[in-house]
């Protein structure tokens, strides 16, 4: 059974008095891959936190199709700076199957088929501390697609990237979508939106100004804001 | 000058002729400050772990308490340990006060704040490093505390360490609750406070050199087995 939908009522974030998002309602269901597109500090990360249930919410309610305790397990979040631990690569990646009690043997063969997949099947037991930029964010992506999460949440994991990167990145996510997974990728980067994203959903100052299709919405999206955005203008 | 070249010769001929006196003294000087120190890792690395990550009223006052209680004075300890110890104190029925493990006890009151303390700060700045992701994958506390005292066992073993150096280099507590008897309770430093205030400050030096020597010797080995500073590994 799948955790999707997942529904936000009403969800507010607030930090020191001062409003985040919110209020933001919608419902996300199941198969999409989802492109949060937005200017800086518009709100796209608190947004992917707060879904994940990593940022604590003033108001309202994120309901899941099963229990809270439940759906935790079944989600994964790639953070824009990449978390590295200070273990080696193949101990990296299957950190994830360690903490579920998988065996030793079966964890480390599946981590170490993620590893060649990523390119970094040469490094295995190299300390992941030492990795380039590009091979941090690949290395914190299979890490989290190791558990074979329902949805994927993906903060901006291409930003500071060449394009070499950029493109292998993009490839692990289209491959994870069409395996089955959900994703939500926050971005500011259009091309990448263009390239990647079935949905776009525009958040400005916190509150989501426009949620449509990827083709609707780079057509022509509806609101000001999104349409001066996605023509560079500055917002 | 004169005094250090004779306790340099002497400390190379206490070595060299593996004085029987000096090895039982050093020996016993390790197995004392080395059961210490391993008790008190084993109390002050969770402590200081559960201190990072933990979040309760007092916190605060907690960590400077901690952290006042490195300089705890070894004399002071001695003296408590040694109250709590004689016939007439609460502990005294079980007879530990002038022995070996009376001194175990006093070291570790002396190292675990310190090693505790440290390990808090190790551990402080690499919870920081992983709070959103291993709040991310809904780990517990016992596994968040695992995967941070593993992954900075470096800076741990620094912190241990350092409680080894102040174990083994105290003389005060163990000198009120060992009492410095020979063949029994004598280590290192207590022979050099000894030897001092007999005049034989050659011989006083040389227990000197030797003490230093197995710190170092202690330090080095350590760092070998661990690998750290190896290449790629900070």
């Amino acid at each position: 059974m799948s955790i999707l939908p997942v529904n936000l009522s009403n969800v507010t974030v607030e930090k020191r008095g001062k409003r985040i998002i919110g209020p933001v309602s919608m419902e996300l269901p199941g198969g999409g891959l989802t492109i949060v597109l937005g200017p800086n500090g518009a709100g796209k990360t608190t947004l992917l936190r707060t879904m994940h249930g990593i940022e604590r919410i003033s108001g309202g309610d994120v309901r899941w199709q099963v229990s809270r305790r439940e759906a935790e397990l079944h989600q994964s979040f790639v953070f824009q700076t990449p978390i590295i631990m200070r273990r080696s690569v193949l101990d990296n990646i299957a950190y994830p199957l360690h903490l579920r009690g998988h065996p030793r043997k079966a964890s480390r063969q599946q981590a170490e088929d993620w590893a060649q997949r990523i390119g970094l099947g040469d490094a295995l037991e190299r300390p992941a501390t030492v990795l380039s930029g590009g091979e941090r964010q690949k290395l914190a992506l299979a890490r989290a697609l190791i558990i074979k999460p329902d949805i994927v949440f993906l903060d901006e994991p291409t930003a500071n990237l060449d394009g070499s990167a950029m493109r292998d990145i993009e490839q692990l996510v289209q491959d994870a979508h069409e395996s089955g997974m959900t994703i939500v990728l926050a971005t500011h980067n259009l091309g990448q939106a263009r390239r990647l994203g079935k949905e776009v959903i525009y958040i400005q100052d916190g509150v989501i100004q426009e949620r449509s299709s990827a083709k609707a919405f780079f057509a022509g999206p509806e609101d000001a804001g999104a349409a001066a955005f996605i023509n560079g203008d500055i917002v | 000058m004169g005094d250090i070249w004779e306790g340099l010769e002497a400390a190379f001929w206490l070595i060299v002729t593996l004085d029987p006196e000096l090895v039982q003294i050093s020996l016993r000087s390790l197995q004392v400050s080395i059961t210490a120190v391993a008790i008190a890792a084993l109390i002050g690395v969770p402590f200081g772990a559960w201190l990072a990550i933990s979040r309760f009223r007092r916190r605060r006052a907690t960590i400077a308490v901690l952290n006042a209680l490195m300089g705890l004075p070894p004399v002071v300890v001695g003296l408590f340990v040694y109250l709590l110890l004689s016939r007439s104190g609460p502990f005294g029925v079980l007879g530990l006060l002038y022995t070996p493990t009376a001194m175990i006890i006093a070291q570790v009151i002396i190292a675990t704040p310190l090693i505790a303390s440290i390990s808090h700060q190790a551990i402080r700045d690499l919870w920081a490093d992983y709070h959103d992701l291993l709040i991310s994958l809904n780990t517990t506390k016992r596994q968040r505390m695992r995967a941070l005292v593993w992954d900075g066992r470096r800076s741990l073993l620094t912190a241990t360490l350092a409680g080894f150096g102040r174990a083994i280099g105290e003389v005060g507590a163990i000198m009120i609750v060992g009492g410095n008897i020979e063949n029994a309770t004598r280590v290192l430093t207590t022979s050099i406070a000894l030897e001092t205030s007999k005049g034989n400050f050659a011989l006083a030096l040389g227990l000197g050199f030797v003490l230093i020597a197995i710190a170092i010797a202690i330090n080095l080995g350590i760092h070998a087995i661990s690998g750290t500073e190896r290449e790629g590994r900070w």
